[in-house]
């Protein structure tokens, strides 16, 4: 089953590259669409035949792949990363969907590109093989690199290049930590290693390893930096997997290796750690106020949205990880739907400056409703998922200190002025410029992207509950594992 | 007086290859205006002396000449892998040697020579086997890179190679006389069990290691030793500048596991210090001195250098975990590099020579397959999976890191991340820039075909690493 879920999108990537070049332009758009949603179909069953009432790893596969060093092809998934997989796939459609006109030079590499990275991505949350989830997560950052490189806009070399390297470094000392912990254990079995005693030396130096390859994904302040110009530069499409998805394997990482396989090291750290996330979201907060270009807006209140996430971690209480899955879910909904907004606008105006807008919603009412819809939710209005996951984590934080929960509090302000300071100057008003009068409203493909995308944060928003019914054995067992020491 | 016939078995596919590169040079004599004549005979012969080699392999270590000479598993795996890489530089060099005029007779005699050389390192127990290898092969090299006699760079390419190459020969020398002095022998194993039973002189035999390594960081090229090979690989015709990147490096592997691993394995405790220096130096120096070139192959050439850096992290960790690791890494490299310089073969053409970085400007767009067969090799570079070249990184790093070299863990990949910049580079300029060269990009079948499986295999192997490892791991365990 998870075997599908990952090698049926990257064999429809290469089906779409075979396609050859933009003179079949419709048949790869239309194969990878079929592709797309293929995938999403069999990610499917993963939920439906989801087994609520455990803890334990589901719809296990394991082989034997490299004898040399106990490698195994071992997947699974549990209450934390099975959504995951079904946010991915569902992403993926959106994507392609996104990209259908819009691309016009080589069609089949940006859709290929496109599948093969979500096939890549599922494997990255359903692997349990230290190196087997290594390989998926390095593989990931090749599509995405040329995505920014090859279709990305001015400047798009130099934010493809600090994108790759800013992520290797730090996957890297990940993988230097893998290994010790192969020597340590004799496996790369990441279920073992989350049973292995280590000292509590080792384990904060595991912890700094793994937090340089995971702080760089989620991205926490401050090795942020990639984050606004890899999303500046890249197509509309490649933003919206990076901050619906790449962003989440960052903070999925501490869940399914930090916390786990270095619970001392992790308490350790926790006041390092909420420290950092507090300083995203307050400071992030601020600097998201102040943006010119909305993409890069959007960016920074992603960060700061993230901080959120890693915040929820590290106080360990089940309402402040629930709260970050959560958080990570819907903000996978709502920055995707932001960004798809935003390329909506950039399609027909080809400017991302807030300042050549004003008035849209008078030539674009529908339009208008669902960029509104979404800036709501981005600033945290209850009814939408954006408010369950903030909220949540902001009780979790309270019962663990008043100052942070207060300091956290902080972004139902600040997100909302920035997001809806924006929207206002964007969409209200009289109508700004010659562009802006000529511009016209979506087409039915925009309105079922958007419209897919409302129906989910709606949903989570009303009732919550389909979601963190799944997590919550996982979450539970989870915590109690980190509250017992290793040493 | 009783001369005994030594057994020639073992040593069968020496022999083989070189009454072939004989046959070779003569029949290139007649064959008039025809040089595929010669070219298919080297070919033939590549393909007889692998059916020997397997043929005559037995599993098991058999010595011969009085124990000069050993034909073990690891040997037996080597041969064969320098075969396929000396038939794969062929067929790639055949279209820009004949352009440029140098698809003549003694460059496959000096090519079936040189491999000679590399069959004999590979093969030698004794001292002085190691050295006649080594010299066979280091004299062919220096008359092929000057091949092109109307090149004033790649007579000054051979030139100094040549200089450099007999001080390190020097070196090398000095260190055995220093090593026979003290323990009385001179074949590989009998110097172990000397040193193992506490005889000779320790001084000596550390002076002697001094030498002989710093002979050894010479031939593989590693700093503080590797000024050569910029200039080498810059000034010599790319055909065989890709055979000096290819095969002998298989040979220089070999060559430093019998002086080490075989020959002075109770000694582990100075050598390993010493090639931690050279190893960490290599990576730094070569990975960042790369970043600063503008020619392709002198970048790959500064490449090279840290590859043999990471090498080392292998056989530094002495065992043979690491031995195999770094035998793995060695035919990895070796199968990237084939491919890297193949591409620039295919990118030259009549009175143009690719070796620019700017010449691989759009070559997505000019032949999306090529492209993306280099875009395999860079990141097998640099190490990303899913290719081979990142397992062949996790080798090396875990032997270190089993060796308790945490920290030499560290500075590698962080060295490597310096490393992955100038391979993203060839990428960017691939599938990032608008080309500036329209020519249509002509290459024969048999080389396009191989191009192909060189990329296609840097994946496949990526994908499925165990066979080839397993192998290496094998012979490591069956020969040391």
């Amino acid at each position: 089953m998870l075997s599908w879920v990952i090698w049926l999108p990257i064999m429809a990537g290469v089906a779409v590259l075979a396609t050859g070049d933009d003179r079949n332009a419709k048949l790869a758009r239309i194969l990878a669409l079929v592709g797309a949603v293929a995938g999403f179909l069999v990610s499917i069953p993963l939920y439906t035949g989801f087994n609520l009432m455990t803890a334990d790893m589901q719809f296990v596969e394991m082989a034997p792949w490299i004898e040399t060093f106990k490698v195994n092809y071992h997947l699974g998934v549990d209450g934390i990363s099975v959504l995951f997989i079904l946010l991915t796939s569902f992403t993926t459609v959106l994507v392609v969907l996104a990209g259908w006109k819009v691309i016009e030079k080589r069609v089949a590499q940006y859709m290929a590109a496109f599948l093969i990275m979500s096939g890549l991505m599922n494997g990255v949350f359903a692997a349990l093989d230290g190196i087997l989830f290594y390989v998926f997560w390095e593989a990931m950052l090749i599509p995405m690199f040329l995505i920014i490189g090859v279709w990305g806009g001015q400047n798009r070399v130099y934010a493809a290049l600090k994108f790759f390297l800013y992520t290797l470094t730090g996957s890297l000392l990940m993988l230097v930590a893998l290994i010790y912990l192969y020597n340590k254990s004799g496996s790369f079995d990441i279920l073992v290693w989350h049973m292995l005693p280590l000292s509590l030396s080792e384990q904060v130096l595991l912890f700094i390893a793994f937090f340089t390859a995971f702080a760089v994904k989620v991205p926490m302040w401050p090795v942020h930096t990639w984050l606004p110009d890899a999303h500046v530069e890249a197509p509309t499409g490649g933003s919206v997997v990076l901050a619906a998805i790449m962003l989440k394997v960052g903070a999925y990482g501490f869940l399914r290796f930090s916390l786990p396989i270095a619970p001392d090291g992790s308490h350790a750290m926790a006041g390092f750690m909420i420290t950092l996330s507090l300083i995203a979201v307050v400071y992030i907060g601020l600097v998201a106020l102040v943006q010119a270009d909305m993409k890069k807006l959007i960016a920074y209140s992603s960060i700061s949205h993230m901080g959120f996430v890693t915040l929820g971690i590290f106080i360990f209480n089940a309402y402040g990880m629930e709260g970050a899955l959560v958080q990570m879910i819907s903000h996978g909904f709502i920055s995707g739907a932001l960004f798809l907004c935003v390329g909506v606008l950039y399609d027909r105006m080809h400017s991302r400056q807030i300042a050549d807008y004003g008035g849209v919603v008078n030539k674009m009412p529908v339009f208008a409703a669902f960029f509104m819809l979404f800036a709501m939710a981005n600033s945290g209005l209850p009814g939408t998922s954006g408010f369950v996951g903030e909220f949540m984590v902001i009780m979790g934080t309270i019962k663990v200190s008043f100052f942070y929960a207060f300091l956290a509090a902080t972004t139902l302000i600040f997100g909302a002025a920035y997001t809806l300071w924006m929207f206002k100057r964007v969409v209200f008003g009289a109508v700004a410029n010659d562009h802006v009068a000529q511009l016209t409203d979506i087409n039915a493909r925009e309105i079922v992207v958007l419209g897919l995308l409302a129906v989910a944060v709606l949903g989570m928003g009303i009732y919550p509950l389909p979601f963190t019914e799944v997590m919550h054995h996982s979450v539970n067992n989870l915590l109690s594992h980190v509250a017992q020491t290793k040493l | 007086m009783v001369f005994a016939m030594p057994n020639l078995t073992p040593a069968l596919p020496e022999i083989f290859v070189l009454t072939m590169a004989s046959v070779v040079l003569m029949a290139d004599l007649f064959s008039g205006k025809n040089r595929f004549v010669a070219y298919m005979l080297t070919q033939v012969t590549l393909l007889g002396a692998a059916w020997l080699t397997v043929g005559t392999s037995s599993g098991e270590i058999a010595h011969t000449f009085s124990g000069m000479f050993v034909d073990d598993v690891m040997s037996d795996v080597l041969k064969l892998m320098t075969y396929i890489a000396v038939s794969a530089m062929l067929v790639y060099s055949r279209g820009y040697m004949q352009l440029r005029g140098l698809f003549r007779g003694e460059f496959f005699a000096l090519v079936l020579f040189a491999m000679l050389g590399m069959m004999v390192m590979i093969s030698a127990n004794h001292f002085l086997t190691l050295y006649m290898g080594l010299e066979i092969l280091s004299l062919c090299l220096y008359s092929l890179v000057a091949l092109q006699r109307n090149s004033s760079q790649a007579s000054e390419a051979a030139m100094k190679y040549f200089v450099l190459g007999a001080l390190a020969s020097g070196l090398l020398l000095y260190g055995m006389s220093m090593i026979y002095g003290a323990t009385g022998h001179l074949e590989l194993d009998k110097v172990a069990t000397a040193i193992q039973h506490g005889e000779g002189n320790r001084t000596i035999l550390t002076f002697g290691l001094v030498f002989l390594v710093a002979g050894l960081a010479f031939k593989l090229g590693v700093v503080p030793f590797h000024m050569w090979i910029p200039d080498v690989y810059q000034g010599a015709p790319t055909a065989v500048t890709m055979f000096i990147g290819s095969a002998p490096k298989i040979a220089a592997f070999a060559f430093v596991l019998r002086l080490l691993a075989q020959g002075l394995p109770t000694l582990v405790q100075d050598w390993q210090g010493m090639l931690i220096i050279l190893a960490l130096l290599s990576m730094a120096i070569g990975n960042i001195t790369a970043i600063a070139q503008t020619n392709l192959k002198r970048m790959l050439a500064y490449s090279t250098i840290s590859h043999m850096g990471f090498l080392l992290l292998g056989v530094l960790s002495g065992n043979n975990g690491g031995y195999g690791a770094s035998m793995f890494y060695v035919l990895v490299y070796v199968m990237m590099s084939l491919g890297a310089f193949g591409m620039i073969m295919l990118l030259s053409r009549q009175g143009f020579e690719a070796e620019k970085l700017e010449d691989f400007k759009g070559l997505s767009q000019r032949s999306p397959w090529h492209a993306f067969v280099m875009l395999l090799l860079m990141f097998s570079m640099a190490g990303v999976p899913p290719t081979v070249g990142f397992y062949a990184k996790l080798s090396v790093l875990n032997a270190a890191l089993s060796a308790g070299f945490v920290w030499l863990a560290v500075a590698a990949v962080l060295l490597s991340v310096i490393g992955a910049f100038y391979y993203l580079r060839i990428i960017k300029l691939m599938y990032f820039d608008a080309p500036q060269d329209e020519n249509r990009i002509q290459a024969q079948p048999d080389m396009n075909l191989l191009l192909s499986m060189n990329g296609l295999g840097v994946l496949a192997l990526g994908i499925l690493p165990q066979p080839l490892m397993a192998l290496c791991i094998y012979s490591i365990q069956h020969s040391l």
